[in-house]
Formats: structure tokens, C-alpha cells, sequence
């Protein structure tokens, strides 16, 4: 599995776990986890609250060291102690809580701890210029780089923190949850940046609960629950009914619906929502989904 | 690593036909100084009007001199609340600072210099103590120099009357060096008849120096960032810690710098002053526009602020009011400009 020799490492995806797993104390968080993400390419981490998706981007940030498998960056077999390493082998994390200042101006968030200099001094016009062009270029036209990126609505912002972290040199970003607190338009907004982000040659990894804003950007889906992968698939062997089939948890939802009909045995409008949920799944198909945890899912690229 | 020289090359981006060019009004109403502007405006002409002694340009001077005492601390208590933080040992720092320069050269009988140097070393180890104190513990700097605040202050007054056996300090003014110190400290020169001391002109310097660092350099955009929000500020990879105590060591500079002009303009140093004065730096930073929880304001306003301090202080002499009723005027005076600059703010933030 180590590739060391030159020519496979220039093959080598950007970021490979194999069998990576994460153990607190005598807790489980992770086990037996697969994934891998190369340059043009979205990664997609799936999983519900507690599926163990923040403990992966710990490892991968170099927040947290793995305990089992192996982590691979271009081939090489890693350790990181720290973000700051991370980031020096080109693997930056824009988390959820963004990571800016709100009451700074745009422009200054930008070149937060990266400040060009000029002398003494710092290159005012050159920032400013640089941030609003690095947005621009990136699809984000900012009417004023100078207001606080506290105005800026929640999608603006984590784009201008993706495009940062992809301005001071990323190789492979890892997003956590950047959709989870948007309405839809803004969800948009930032999922077309991420393809923005995969069009520069960048590796992405995507983590979200959001099966309709993983499928149309993803090349491939990890599956999370309960601290173990449940499914590793290249797009073309999964379609997105299957995929939210399978984030949706088949049986419980019809568990649900059980529950539902019988709460609502005398209350017609409850009785309504169980009849729809009862549909949508026989149109998700919950259970035909192809559960291949199987190394031929894992390893096969996705033909373009 | 960046791909800045790229950038560089490009064109500029046309101007966004979505912003108009904004007016030179508008600018300088967003500006966190522009409230204390107002207020400091409204108050010289209310003394400008019922005092008559005000508006002769000696009592400007007079005015200034007063403001410039306060003002030098205040600028770094402003930078140092834009990070974050608050320093309630400041007023006492300032007369810890002068006790020791003033005690050292005259118990070892060495050149002034020498004390004034001793002493600004102390008034940085207070800074350091401080900062350290506060991001090693993570207890809030309200608190930890809520506690430095009283052992400086016992301090002052125990160690004064161990080595001097009197609450103040001994006559400096014959102390080789003293003269040389008292030009650079507290001097006095006259421009077209008017006297003007030295220490408006550090003033001046210690405002501009302090509004260069804040926005045209890169610690200017930590300490922002810090009192913004720290944790964010770390993540990406603002060194804190050290932006922080530097801060605290700032103020300790200010006020040593304060220290040693009370010092060499008076020749000796009561113990116990300097209690109370913390708050007026504050208050002159907050008036200023500086918020209280960080990330705002700027060097400026806490001059202005400090201004507005100094007229009330004086104008209230100048106008013949009962002077008991000083600290009455000046906290309705104080709490007013606050207001005042609340309103002109979420104006100005409105017109955004």
C-alpha cells in the first residue's frame, strides 16, 4: 500500500486513509475507514449526527493522529501533529464556524495571519485588490471588500473563506458542514464553489448530512454511521434516491411511518404525512441501494 | 505558497456599479472616532460660550496639557481594549513607575537616567505580568488586574515608606541627569507667546504612532483580530498570546512614560496618587468608540476622548461652577458623549 517510488506517488491521490480508525480512550469514534481524494475531485463524507464525520476531519486536519491504518498524503504515509502541518503539505480546513472575525472588513479577514508587507507596513492597495480579485475569479462579486464580513450573509462568508484557503495555496480542502446552516439559495452559492474549487485542480473533501448537495458535486461518497463507513461508492455506482436512501437509514424511517399511522389513527392530517412518507420510500427504493463496502467499489476511479 | 504574483498582473477590477463613490462625509461617519468628534465639538462650544477665561488660547494649552496626561495612557489602554482586554492597574502602574525611577537614583545615588531606565523595566514586567497572567489562566483581565490593581497599590505606599520612611518620595531635582530627563519629560516651550508643554507633542506622537500600527501594519490587523475573536484569530494562525501581552506591555510603556513625566515635573512622588485614573483611560477609550468587548474602536478617539476629559476638567474652573460638584458634571458630561456616541454610530452604520 505504501507507494514510495516516484512514479506512483505522481499517481497517488493528494489524501488516501486505508483502514484508518480513532479510538478515545475506549471509545470507538472511527474504524475501518477508506477514502481517498485526488486533485479535480470531491470527496463526499456522509453521515448523521455522531456518524464520527468530525473525528475524520480531525485526522486529516492533523487535529487528531489516527490509531489504526494508514494516512496518506501524495503516497506518503503521515502524522501530523498539528493544523500548521497540515497546511504546510498543502491540506487547509475551513470549519464551520469560519474561522473569520465579523467585525473586520473583508479584506483584512482575507490576509488574517498572512499579511502582505511592504516594509514595516502592509501592502494596503495589494490586498485589497488581490482579495477582491481572488473572489471575483472565484465567482463571489463582493460589492465592497471593506465592509465587515459580518454583513456578508453566511454563504458569502464561507466563501470568502474557501477562497482563502484556496488563495495561500491549498491543495485539498476540507469543508466542514459549509452548507448546514444555509437556506437554499445560499447552499447554492457555496456548493457552486466547490465545483469552482474542483475546476482548479484542488481536492475536495465534503463533509455534509446532505445527501441533494453531496450527490450533484461529489465523484465519491463515503458513508458514516456509528463510527464505521456503511458504504464507499464512485458516483456512477449510486444514483441520489439510493444515496439518500441510505443516509436516511431504510428501516428506521419506516419505522417512523409505522409510528405515524398508528398515532394518527384519529387525526387525518398525521395520517397524510405517513401515507407520503410511505411513498417517498418505495421511490427511494430504500435497501436496493448496492451496499459494497467491497474493494472493488473502493478502488475503481469513477470513469469520467 | 500564494499565488499573489499573479494576482498582482491583473487588471484592477473595474469599480462595482453597485457602490457609489462615497462621499468624504460618509467615509468619516463610519469612522468608530466620529461620535467623540461630535461630542467633544458640543462641549467646547458650551465652555467656549458660558466661560469667557476658556477661550483664551493659554487655557487651550491648559486644556491640552491636562488631556495629554491622560491621553498618553489611554492610547494604549485603547489598543489594548480593541484586543480584548481591559488593564484596571494602569492609573496605579503610572505612579509605580514614577516611585521607582524617583527611589532608585536616590537611594544609590546614581544618574536619574539610570532609575528611568530601571523603572521602565519594572512597568514592562507589570505589562508582561499581566498579559501573562491573563493568557496563561484564561481568568478574565478585568479580574486579573482587578487583583495587580491592589497589591500595586499597596506596594506604592509599603515599599515608599520602607525605604523613604514617608508617603512621598524624596526632591530628585539635584540628581545628576535630572535636568536632561526633565527636558525630554516636562518641558515647556512657548510658540507666539503661548506655552506649551513637551508632553503634548508625545502625545501627538504616541496617537499617530499608535493609529499607524492599528491600520497600516500587520499587528494593527491582530489586534483587531484578537479582540474580535481569539479562538478564530488562532485558527488562523495569529500568534494570540503574543499580541496580547505585547499589548499589556504597551500599556505598561505608556504608563511609565506618564510615570516619568509626573515625576520630573514635580520632583518628588506622592505614593498614593494615580487611583482612579484606570477609569479615566478607559472611560476615554470607550468615549473614544472603542467597545468594551473588542475588536472596535481606534487611537484616535481615545485622544479625542481624552480631550473631552480635559475640558470638562478644566472648563468647569474656567467657567466659576462649584467645583465640588466636578465629578457630578463630568460623569453626566462622560455618560452623555457615550450616548451620543452610540447614536451616531448605529446612524452611521445605518447609512452603511
Amino acid at each position: 500500500m505504501t507507494t514510495t517510488t516516484a512514479e506512483t506517488r505522481a499517481a497517488a491521490p493528494l489524501v488516501r486513509l486505508t483502514n484508518a480508525g480513532k479510538r478515545y480512550g475506549n471509545i470507538i469514534a472511527l474504524t475501518g475507514i477508506d477514502l481517498e481524494v485526488s486533485g479535480s475531485e470531491v470527496t463526499c463524507v456522509l453521515g448523521d449526527n455522531g456518524a464520527g464525520k468530525s473525528t475524520l476531519i480531525k485526522i486529516i486536519a492533523g487535529l487528531h493522529q489516527h490509531d489504526e491504518g494508514t494516512y496518506e498524503v501524495e503516497g506518503e504515509p503521515v502524522r501530523f501533529n498539528s493544523p500548521r502541518e497540515a497546511l504546510a503539505r498543502g491540506i487547509a480546513t475551513v470549519y464551520q464556524d469560519l474561522a473569520v472575525v465579523s467585525l473586520m472588513p473583508v479584506w483584512r479577514n482575507f490576509f488574517l495571519g498572512n499579511e502582505l508587507r511592504k516594509g514595516p507596513a502592509m501592502d494596503l492597495a495589494r490586498m485589497r485588490r488581490t482579495a477582491k480579485q481572488e473572489l471575483l475569479d472565484m465567482g463571489i462579486d463582493l460589492r465592497d471588500v471593506d465592509q465587515p464580513i459580518g454583513t456578508l450573509s453566511g454563504g458569502e462568508r464561507q466563501c470568502v473563506a474557501i477562497a482563502r484557503a484556496v488563495h495561500f495555496g491549498a491543495k485539498v480542502l476540507i469543508l466542514d458542514e459549509p452548507t448546514a446552516a444555509l437556506g437554499v439559495k445560499q447552499a447554492g452559492v457555496v456548493l457552486r464553489y466547490i465545483v469552482q474549487a474542483k475546476e482548479r485542480g484542488i481536492g475536495v473533501v465534503f463533509i455534509t448530512h446532505n445527501p441533494h448537495h453531496a450527490y450533484p458535486v461529489g465523484d465519491r461518497f463515503l458513508l458514516l454511521n456509528r463510527g464505521r463507513s456503511i458504504g464507499y461508492f464512485a458516483k456512477n455506482e449510486i444514483s441520489l434516491a439510493e444515496l439518500t436512501g441510505l443516509m436516511a437509514g431504510g428501516a428506521e424511517l419506516e419505522q417512523l411511518t409505522h409510528e405515524l399511522q398508528q398515532a394518527g389513527g384519529e387525526d387525518s392530517e398525521l395520517r397524510q404525512v405517513a401515507a407520503a412518507l410511505e411513498h417517498e420510500i418505495a421511490e427511494l427504493g430504500v435497501g436496493a441501494a448496492p451496499r459494497s463496502d467491497g474493494p472493488a467499489a473502493r478502488d475503481e476511479r469513477p470513469s469520467p | 505558497m500564494s499565488q499573489t504574483a499573479d494576482v498582482g498582473v491583473k487588471p484592477p477590477p473595474p469599480r462595482d456599479e453597485r457602490v457609489a463613490q462615497r462621499s468624504l462625509l460618509s467615509r468619516l461617519l463610519t469612522r468608530p472616532e466620529i461620535g467623540a468628534l461630535v461630542g467633544a465639538i458640543i462641549i467646547y462650544i458650551i465652555f467656549f460660550a458660558v466661560a469667557p477665561p476658556f477661550r483664551d488660547l493659554d487655557s487651550l494649552a491648559t486644556v491640552l496639557y491636562v488631556s495629554s496626561t491622560y491621553g498618553i495612557p489611554a492610547v494604549a489602554v485603547a489598543l489594548l481594549m480593541i484586543g480584548g482586554e481591559f488593564d484596571l492597574s494602569a492609573g496605579v502602574a503610572v505612579t509605580s513607575s514614577a516611585l521607582v525611577a524617583s527611589m532608585f537614583s536616590y537611594q544609590f545615588t546614581v544618574n536619574m537616567w539610570v532609575g528611568v531606565v530601571v523603572a521602565l523595566v519594572v512597568a514592562l514586567a507589570i505589562g508582561f505580568i499581566n498579559g501573562y497572567l491573563v493568557v496563561r489562566t484564561g481568568i478574565p483581565s478585568f479580574l486579573v488586574t482587578l487583583g495587580t490593581f491592589f497589591m500595586l497599590r499597596g506596594l506604592n505606599l509599603a515599599v515608599t515608606k520602607l525605604v523613604t520612611g514617608n508617603v512621598g518620595t524624596n526632591d530628585v531635582s539635584n540628581i545628576q541627569g535630572f535636568e536632561s530627563a526633565r527636558k525630554v519629560f516636562a518641558s515647556t516651550f512657548t510658540v507666539g507667546g503661548v506655552a506649551i508643554r513637551v508632553t503634548l507633542l508625545w502625545w501627538l506622537l504616541f496617537v499617530v504612532a499608535g493609529t499607524w500600527v492599528l491600520l497600516r501594519t500587520h499587528i494593527g490587523n491582530w489586534i483587531f483580530a484578537v479582540g474580535g475573536s481569539a479562538p478564530n484569530s488562532r485558527a488562523v494562525g495569529v500568534p494570540v498570546n503574543r499580541v496580547k501581552i505585547g499589548l499589556f506591555m504597551t500599556v505598561g510603556f505608556l504608563c511609565w512614560f506618564t510615570g516619568m513625566h509626573i515625576l520630573f515635573a514635580f520632583n518628588t512622588v506622592q505614593s498614593g496618587i494615580g487611583v482612579g485614573n484606570e477609569f479615566i483611560y478607559i472611560v476615554a477609550a470607550v468615549v473614544g468608540g472603542c467597545l468594551l468587548t473588542g475588536g472596535y474602536g481606534s487611537a484616535i478617539g481615545a485622544a479625542i476622548g481624552a480631550f473631552i476629559f480635559g475640558m470638562a476638567n478644566q472648563g468647569i474652573v474656567y467657567a466659576g461652577w462649584n467645583p465640588d460638584w466636578f465629578y457630578f458634571f463630568l460623569g453626566a458630561l462622560l455618560l452623555g458623549a457615550i450616548l451620543l456616541n452610540n447614536w451616531v454610530r448605529k446612524r452611521a452604520e445605518a447609512m452603511r
